[in-house]
């Protein structure tokens, strides 16, 4: 733990509320390693009861996709309305899907 | 009824008076999240404080409230530990009000927090309900405290030479003050013989193990300490206690039952 960062890495926050199935992504914060992160994104994103669990992931972890190829990578699937399964009925067993 | 009064006093003026001080903090943070994460602990502070001095007032009755009791009270009965109302300039940082020192804040903290860790647990017995009901609540909140100064603690000690050196300073100026937690006042005996109170004496070791553990991986000396021991509990205060509470009561006495 010696050596000194002049800035700390960013970490990007996923939060799961008590209601929610998933982490949603919330925002971002500075901190010196993994556990410290989870400590202020403990105190930042969760403290109006917000969620039940906390994901924190180094930001430079992240590929992102490029937004200049946002055409090429989406816009295909505008006008392909089949691939929503909206023409089934789902049986009320199955609960939530 | 008194033994009672007197220990709740105490409980609820540590957490007042600490809490008054981390939220110095407020606006002030060495970042940003660390602004909030000490809000946020002097936010659960004064939460405790409260619910401590509603306590008292009802059992005081007639025109008893928990204003009355945190901003209408002068310093000699206050019962909080001296160590609580020291200000956060170590000693290595002078006396300007601009020089808050973040090592003695949290140094502070972590001292305070691995006592009430245990307190408010054995407390969670007590033979007042409302007082174990309160304690139960307090104890997940200390709990998060004493995580969040023991981390920072071993950051802070095991850091670099400088904050190792701060952090070390902060230790030595204060530990002397942790003597007052295991010399019993007369209203601690009190509460204590009425089963309200915790003989925090049982709790010493336990203590220790916490403390001992934190220090050494923070690469920290314990200090020996010996001499003098504070008697804040018993309304004896340094000279720091005036000046919190000149600020922080400067608004409900200006304004006497104002509301906003």
């Amino acid at each position: 733990m010696s050596t000194q960062l002049k800035e700390w890495p960013l970490w990007e926050i996923f939060v799961r509320s008590k209601q929610g199935l998933e982490h949603k992504h919330c925002g971002s914060l500075h901190a010196a390693d993994a556990a410290q992160a989870l400590e202020m994104a403990r105190d930042v994103y969760t403290r109006r009861q917000e969620g039940v669990s906390i994901w924190v992931v180094e930001s430079k972890a992240i590929t992102a996709s490029n937004p200049d190829e946002k055409g090429e990578l989406f816009d295909p699937a505008a006008d392909k309305i089949y691939r929503h399964p909206t023409f089934y009925e789902i049986p009320d067993e199955v609960g939530h899907m | 009824m008194s033994a009672a009064i007197d220990y709740l006093l105490h409980l609820a003026d540590n957490a007042l008076v600490l809490g008054q001080r981390n939220a110095e903090w407020c606006g002030h943070g060495p970042i940003l999240e660390e602004d909030i994460a000490l809000s946020n602990v002097s936010l659960d502070l004064i939460g405790q404080a409260r619910l401590l001095y509603q306590l008292v007032a009802a059992l005081k009755g007639g025109d008893c409230t928990e204003d009355k009791l945190a901003y209408f009270r002068d310093t000699h009965e206050f019962r909080n530990y001296t160590l609580l109302e020291l200000p956060h300039h170590g000693p290595l940082s002078g006396y300007a009000q601009s020089s808050l020192d973040y090592g003695t804040t949290i140094v502070r903290n972590f001292l305070y927090s691995a006592l009430m860790a245990l307190l408010w647990e054995a407390l969670e017995k007590s033979a007042n309900a409302d007082l174990a009901a309160i304690a139960a609540k307090s104890l997940k909140e200390v709990r998060y405290h004493l995580r969040h100064s023991r981390d920072w603690l071993v950051r802070l000690g095991d850091g670099t030479d400088e904050s190792h050196a701060r952090a070390q300073a902060s230790l030595d100026h204060l530990f002397a003050y942790t003597q007052e937690f295991w010399a019993h006042s007369p209203a601690d005996a009190a509460a204590i013989a009425a089963g309200i109170g915790v003989d925090v004496t049982t709790l010493r070791a336990d203590w220790d193990a916490i403390v001992d553990a934190a220090l050494n991986e923070a690469t920290l000396q314990r200090p020996a300490v010996s001499g003098y021991v504070t008697e804040g509990k018993q309304g004896i205060h340094s000279e720091h206690l005036g000046f919190l509470l000149a600020e922080m009561q400067s608004l409900a006495r200006a304004h006497p039952n104002g509301v906003w």
